[in-house]
């Protein structure tokens, strides 16, 4: 019978394994994979490919300049009046609340509205937000290709008359110091819970 | 589950007094519509647009809809809704308006149906009111104030902050 009891034994091994498994696999896997659907499709290996933007402030934001901090992203325009000051404003709270810490992460506000978007449009918007946020343009090829680098979609909706609204991905990414894909910060959580999000990602 | 709810209205009970204090709810009536609370949000220096929120109820015996809006803020005044499905943000027009059904309550807010303000003539300033007039099909035309919380500024029921996965905000 000593058979037998190896087998109950490597049975309950293998529920212990396979249960290990799981619980790793929920606590570690992205909080929440739907926030962005393109991210949890293309998979992290998707994000994070070679763009050049220019800031509202005038400087060249690349993955060269990126290197070093981690940094948060995400894409808007200022003509959406509902998600995208929203989701400045409260990044703005999480980033005061770090205080100091903060300088050692960048949070980049991408516009895929360039053709509205001008600099000097986001120069006088972002004075409302965080100093040390950074809102970034392109060209529209440009634009175009950090929307890929992030496994990201953006869409020109036409609307009545010659108005037109921007669909986009809703997600904020969270990336490391190098440009890879950490995951992404959802503001649905508790606020305590990004802020803890944000300290294990600058390594306060 | 049952604990996230209790945690939602201790949130809820926390919040209220500061909620009296900053935004007292304020409501208007036209025939058998009731509007709870116009509030909006202060917007960034130069935003081109702003939202417009509040709580509408149809106590009459027929449906209601409420087809447009105009304000001396803004050139144009449009309804239109928010969604976030599989992680991508739109807004699209909603050009029959909103239909309130007899007996129903429907919310405008943040991340769902809301009304957009095109360039307003001003930043909106927390604590700030403006002027609007409603038209509905059957109840016909109400002068509303709509005032101005802060930029973050959240629905003040408790049930509106929860529940809303797949809606924007």
């Amino acid at each position: 019978m000593r058979f037998l009891r190896h087998i109950r034994i490597a049975a309950w091994m293998a529920v212990a394994i396979v249960g290990g498994l799981v619980i790793g696999l929920t606590v570690l896997a992205p909080d929440r994979p739907g926030i962005a659907t393109n991210i949890a499709s293309s998979g992290p290996s998707g994000i994070g490919g070679p763009f050049t933007l220019t800031s509202h402030r005038g400087e060249t934001v690349d993955n060269e300049s990126l290197t070093g901090k981690p940094y948060l992203a995400f894409f808007g325009f200022t003509h959406c009046p509902d998600i995208c000051p929203t989701t400045l404003f409260e990044l703005t709270d999480l980033a005061q609340e770090l205080g100091e810490d903060a300088d050692r992460l960048n949070v980049l506000f991408i516009t895929v509205d360039p053709e509205r978007d001008t600099q000097e449009l986001l120069d006088a918007y972002m004075t409302s937000f965080d100093r040390r946020f950074l809102a970034v343009r392109g060209t529209q090829a440009e634009t175009d290709a950090v929307v890929a680098a992030f496994a990201a979609y953006a869409q020109k909706v036409p609307l009545e008359g010659d108005s037109y609204t921007m669909d986009h991905t809703a997600g904020v990414y969270m990336m490391d110091a190098e440009g890879g894909f950490v995951g992404t910060l959802d503001m649905h959580e508790p606020r305590d819970t990004r802020v803890q999000k944000l300290r294990r990602l600058i390594g306060a | 589950l049952p604990f996230r709810l209790h945690s939602i209205l201790l949130a809820a009970m926390l919040a209220w007094p500061a909620s009296l204090t900053s935004a007292a709810a304020h409501e208007f009536e036209i025939g058998d519509i009731v509007i709870d609370h116009p509030w909006s949000r202060a917007t960034p220096a130069v935003a081109p647009s702003a939202g417009g929120y509040f709580t509408l109820t149809n106590n009459g015996t027929e449906p209601d809809r409420l087809v447009s809006i105009t304000s001396p803020l803004a050139e144009r005044v449009e309804i239109h809704e928010s969604t976030v499905v599989d992680g991508v943000a739109r807004m699209r027009p909603l050009p029959d308006g909103v239909e309130i059904a007899a007996g129903e309550t429907v919310e405008l807010q943040p991340g769902q149906i809301h009304l957009m303000f095109l360039r307003p003539s001003a930043p909106l300033v927390e604590g700030e009111r403006f002027d609007a007039t409603l038209s509905f099909e059957k109840a016909g035309d109400v002068e509303v104030e709509f005032m101005v919380q802060g930029m973050g500024a959240r629905p003040t029921t408790a049930e509106s902050h929860e529940d809303h996965g797949e809606h924007a905000q």
